[in-house]
């Protein structure tokens, strides 16, 4: 269930008229009230990440983001994204189009199952791969006679990532493809077209944005994903960590900045990925 | 699976698309889910019911119930006021506001975990404040709900975002103009149309709630039989390598996320529906 709103959805308010518009005073308690709400909730995790990565000054937190253990669960965590989200989003896009252009039995059973993973606990997430590919899992004796390592390994890492972020290309996608309908892509069918240009030159432009704002949603949580990777990792510093592991190994050896400096990274690749979704969603508007 | 494409409404790729597809999504999903669903670590009926009964285990489920239930009632009652503020008035920095909420959903759970551990805890920003008084809030059941309020709250404005922006006007003006006082106009015209998202997007931060691992540990102090939730106990047993007993721990969880799963999709069809 995690993270994922169809960008659809989003419409310009209707203009209304006078008779339902609050008067002043109460519009003006309400969004006061609101924007205390927003802060408290909201504003205020993001300003403490930055206050205390920076709390022991600049030169903490650089040592902490240059430190070789830092570098490495950067790495790893750039690797494991560009691993997982290509392949999510050609899966994503399959998978819409199968679902949209088509009349077949069981559509909706397979549009459940898609959503899967975000109704299951990250941890569960982790787990399953762990009783698949683990030393006591299925396949756990064959990868060890074969000196094959998933588990505590790169390979469990990007399973799990793929578990937890598999939904959101095609959940994005599926709404609006939905919505267009097929005239457009029968057309360029009678006209000749076949396969794979039809998808590039009719399809494509049509759900370009809707499929931005999927790969980004992936992809932050591809770069953010804490408890199915937390199962799998074997947390060893400098090889398995990601950045997020790394924020909890240096938070629990009580090195409150440079855990709050790798964390404020984590925040960046946020506010970028808002930045991007705000961007997308009023290219989108724009758009139709 | 596969018939001519004519009969599919002349566009091709019906076979490529849904057979890899189909591939995909049992190799990622299926399968690795039928692992923990056929019990691939000799768990037995005694050895499932002995852990599901374990007092540690019953309280575990407890912690994650009644504070994923109270996160999302509150998360519904200040989500609404959101939704509302922002589909409702024009006010100078909405854009980023509207932007700001969607932050729980972009920010990485442990990010949300050690910061939120700092606000509420004894010598923090706000868990400072409650510290003379006596009541704790980091490493307490309140911590936990804090957390998951914090995890929970975009999920109800974004589903109720898009009701309140379709809900005619005509209605509520109709309201007015027969005498309806504002408030009246609200409980009896407004929040009946409202009450199916409201519910969906408390299912939903409900239904994450339960499953919620990273921004949870570090601010529930993970004290057995107090603030320990159901996921954190499967990690541990799994340290433990008790793969069994992790495993009866987490059917449960499963089953009781399918459940949730099932009524959320029925409870969004409604929602859809209404709205066209």
């Amino acid at each position: 269930m995690a993270g994922s709103v169809p960008l659809a959805s989003a419409k310009t308010p209707t203009a209304r008229n006078r008779t339902t518009r609050s008067t002043g005073a109460a519009k003006w308690i309400l969004i006061g009230a609101a924007v205390l709400v927003l802060t408290w909730l909201i504003v205020l995790p993001l300003a403490v990440v930055i206050i205390e990565s920076l709390k022991k000054g600049l030169g903490v937190y650089v040592d902490a983001i240059r430190d070789p253990d830092a570098m490495s669960a950067l790495k790893l965590t750039l690797l494991v994204a560009v691993v997982t989200v290509p392949l999510n989003t050609i899966f994503g896009v399959a998978a819409a189009w199968a679902i949209t252009k088509f009349k077949f039995r069981g559509k909706q059973v397979l549009v459940t199952l898609i959503d899967l993973p975000f109704a299951v606990s990250p941890v569960i997430g982790g787990l399953i791969y762990v009783l698949v590919y683990g030393a006591h899992g299925w396949f756990g004796p064959w990868l060890q006679e074969h000196d094959l390592k998933v588990i505590f390994a790169l390979p469990g890492i990007i399973l799990a990532t793929m578990f937890v972020t598999f939904p959101f290309v095609a959940r994005e996608l599926i709404p609006l493809m939905e919505d267009q309908g097929q005239q457009e892509e029968e057309a360029a069918v009678t006209l000749g077209a076949r396969g794979f240009r039809i998808f590039w030159k009719v399809t494509l432009p049509n759900i370009k944005w809707g499929l931005l704002y999927g790969i980004i949603l992936c992809n932050a949580r591809a770069m953010g994903e804490f408890g199915a990777v937390s199962v799998v990792s074997g947390h060893i510093r400098g090889e398995t960590n990601t950045l997020p592991l790394h924020v909890e190994i240096l938070y629990n050896e009580y090195q409150f900045s440079a855990s709050f400096a790798v964390a404020s990274l984590l925040l960046l690749l946020a506010l970028v990925t808002l930045l991007l979704k705000s961007w997308f969603t009023r290219k989108s508007q724009h758009h139709s | 699976m596969q018939t001519s494409a004519s009969k599919r409404g002349g566009l091709p790729g019906f076979g490529l698309t849904m057979g890899y597809s189909v591939l995909y999504l049992s190799l990622v999903v299926l399968i690795p889910l039928s692992a923990l669903l056929l019990n691939s670590t000799g768990l037995t009926w005694e050895k499932f019911w002995d852990v599901a009964t374990d007092p540690r285990v019953l309280a575990s489920y407890k912690v994650s119930f009644l504070t994923a239930a109270a996160a999302g009632l509150i998360d519904t009652v200040l989500g609404l006021l959101l939704a509302w503020v922002l589909v409702r008035y024009d006010f100078p920095g909405k854009g980023l506001f509207d932007a700001m909420i969607d932050l729980p959903f972009a920010l990485p759970t442990a990010v949300a975990g050690v910061s939120l551990t700092a606000i509420y805890s004894q010598n923090g920003w706000i868990g400072s404040l409650f510290e003379p008084l006596g009541i704790r809030l980091a490493f307490s059941p309140i911590g936990i709900t804090l957390a998951l309020m914090f995890i929970g709250i975009p999920f109800v404005v974004r589903t109720v975002q898009p009701v309140l922006q379709d809900l005619d006007a005509e209605v509520e003006e109709a309201a007015a103009t027969l005498g309806a006082s504002r408030f009246r106009t609200f409980r009896k015209v407004v929040l009946p149309e409202l009450l199916p998202p409201l519910l969906t997007g408390f299912a939903l931060a409900f239904s994450r709630g339960i499953g919620e691992y990273g921004s949870v540990v570090f601010i529930s102090g993970n004290m057995p039989m107090k603030t320990e939730i159901a996921p954190l106990l499967i990690m541990s047993k799994l340290e433990q390598f008790d793969y069994a007993g992790a495993t009866a721990v987490a059917l449960l969880l499963l089953l009781i996320s399918f459940i949730l799963m099932l009524l959320i999709n029925s409870l969004q069809r409604r929602v859809r529906k209404t709205a066209r």
